[in-house]
């Protein structure tokens, strides 16, 4: 009798542990040569997307990318992530991580200047030459912003709404995104009636298509200064510098400007030699 | 577009977090079927903690218990050479904690529902716990023990919060097919979106369907009274003409 429940039992257990140290044993993570991975702050998402294929095509190196707050990555820069790069979407996330000495020395590159927009669905009949006092509007129940607790787009968003004078009467009235990516989701899947969202996302074709926007006029809310650095953890340093140079070139900065970032042609030029002329 | 290495990351997890189950949970479950001790309840409430945490909580200290600050994370850090968050070996550890009672519970109930006459019997016949517990307890309750499986398996595969508060979006090493769809949405890209939310939705419905069948058939995992020498009546009467 005993033998019937042996018979049973041993070959299923067998194969389970067959198969776990079969899993345990493959490693499909293997970073190959030349693969990085980018830690981008969510404004970057369409641009980074164009830019990485380039680099792709152009150098063979594979560029993996994780996209979100640039507050949210730096805390887990902090508890040791590995990622190779850091674009955060503002500079003093990147100087902590330096002052912190996490970061390779002399890596620290803005690389570009963001912008605020509003941005409404086509529906909407607002007359966005008001800029941000439309938002007053008894109408709008709900606009979407990014959190200005860890994203930098939603502190600038605040700023510019206090520079308004209307902060206190549309608090209520916000929908905070994980990150500026996530605020875009919020207003063009009509979650929200309006958000103050990047430049670089009202401008991409799945967002253009959708709805309307007017530029919120920069000396309302502190410039959004960009800036990337390569961490020091990195194992692909090569890579990763390779990849800032690409991201130096004239084709490269042409495609950011495409995609509404001002680029800070002056500081691309004092700390890139290959890009000095324009 | 299917977004392969998130597919394939989120089944190595949820295979290898459902085999450490099963090594884990199997001695847990038992112990809580045949303890007497007066303050098992503790142990209980314990393992059924996950049930009732929200995800974030328990992501929040695992990530604490996994830091540099922690005795832990400092220890792993200076015997493997890097931090724990962030990595596949933290997902597992992770979702080992989170999916636990969905092995235990299912094993436990199981182990608690074989007639005790029979493990008695089997002690009395001079029989080590062990040898009871893998001749008797186990053949008789597989079906809950495989359903312990199964559900944890499941449960890994559409876990979310856990996994991005402790392993962060990393694509290729701890983006599973959940966050990979959270990726998705936020870069607009609901194509994207759908596909890997379908795979789930038919992965989690099947794996269901499948656990249901088996122990509505009972008769390939669990059929304590196949064998008449088993019945406890007729089968103590047979030894005896024998």
């Amino acid at each position: 009798m005993t033998r019937v429940v042996k018979n049973r039992s041993a070959p299923a257990f067998g194969l389970i542990a067959a198969l776990v140290l079969a899993l345990l044993a493959a490693n499909p993570v293997q970073a190959g040569a030349g693969e990085i991975t980018i830690a981008a702050a969510s404004d970057l998402t369409f641009a980074f997307k164009d830019l990485t294929a380039r680099v792709h095509k152009q150098t063979g190196n594979s560029v993996k990318l994780s996209y979100g707050s640039s507050g949210n990555f730096f805390s887990q820069i902090q508890s040791g992530a590995p990622y190779d790069l850091f674009f955060s979407a503002d500079i003093d996330y990147p100087k902590k991580l330096e002052g912190a000495e996490l970061t390779e020395p002399g890596t620290l590159y803005e690389y570009a200047t963001g912008k605020l927009v509003l941005w409404v669905p086509t529906a909407s009949k607002l007359d966005l030459k008001r800029g941000l006092a439309v938002l007053t509007e008894p109408s709008i129940r709900k606009i979407a912003i990014a959190n200005p607790q860890h994203a930098p787009y939603g502190r600038a968003t605040v700023a510019a709404m206090e520079h308004a004078g209307i902060y206190d009467q549309v608090k209520q009235k916000l929908v905070l995104g994980e990150n500026i990516s996530q605020a875009a989701q919020f207003v063009e899947s009509g979650n929200a009636d309006h958000g103050v969202l990047a430049l670089s996302l009202a401008v991409a074709p799945a967002m253009k298509e959708k709805g309307r926007y007017v530029e919120v006029p920069s000396e309302d809310y502190p410039a959004i200064i960009q800036a990337a650095v390569i961490l020091k953890s990195s194992h692909e340093k090569e890579t990763a510098q390779a990849f800032l140079k690409f991201i130096k070139t004239p084709a490269s900065l042409a495609l950011m400007a495409q995609y509404g970032f001002t680029i800070l042609n002056q500081i691309a030029g004092e700390q890139n030699h290959e890009s000095a002329p324009n | 577009m299917m977004d392969w290495s998130a597919i394939f990351l989120t089944l190595r997890l949820a295979l290898v977090v459902c085999a450490l189950l099963l090594i884990i949970g199997m001695p847990i479950a038992s112990w809580l079927s045949f303890s007497k001790w007066r303050y098992k309840f503790f142990v209980e409430s314990i393992v059924a903690l996950p049930l009732v945490l929200p995800p974030t909580v328990l992501g929040f200290y695992v990530l604490v218990a996994m830091g540099s600050q922690s005795p832990f994370g400092r220890w792993y850090q200076s015997i493997s050479g890097h931090a724990m968050p962030f990595t596949f070996t933290g997902l597992v550890i992770a979702s080992v904690i989170y999916s636990l009672p969905f092995a235990v519970q299912p094993m436990t109930a199981a182990f608690g529902q074989v007639d005790r006459n029979l493990i008695n019997a089997s002690s009395t016949l001079g029989a080590s716990r062990l040898r009871t517990f893998i001749r008797i307890v186990l053949p008789l309750s597989l079906g809950g023990v495989v359903t312990g499986v199964v559900l944890s398996f499941a449960h890994t595969l559409g876990e979310f919060g856990v996994v991005l508060m402790v392993g962060g979006n990393i694509p290729g090493v701890t983006q599973t097919v959940s966050i990979a769809i959270y990726d998705h949405v936020q870069a607009l890209d609901y194509a994207g979106a759908n596909h890997m939310a379908l795979l789930l939705l038919a992965f989690s419905f099947i794996t269901l369907s499948i656990t249901y069948s088996l122990n509505r058939r009972a008769g390939i995992f669990y059929r304590p009274y196949r064998d008449s020498a088993l019945r406890p009546e007729v089968g103590f009467a047979k030894t005896r003409r024998h």
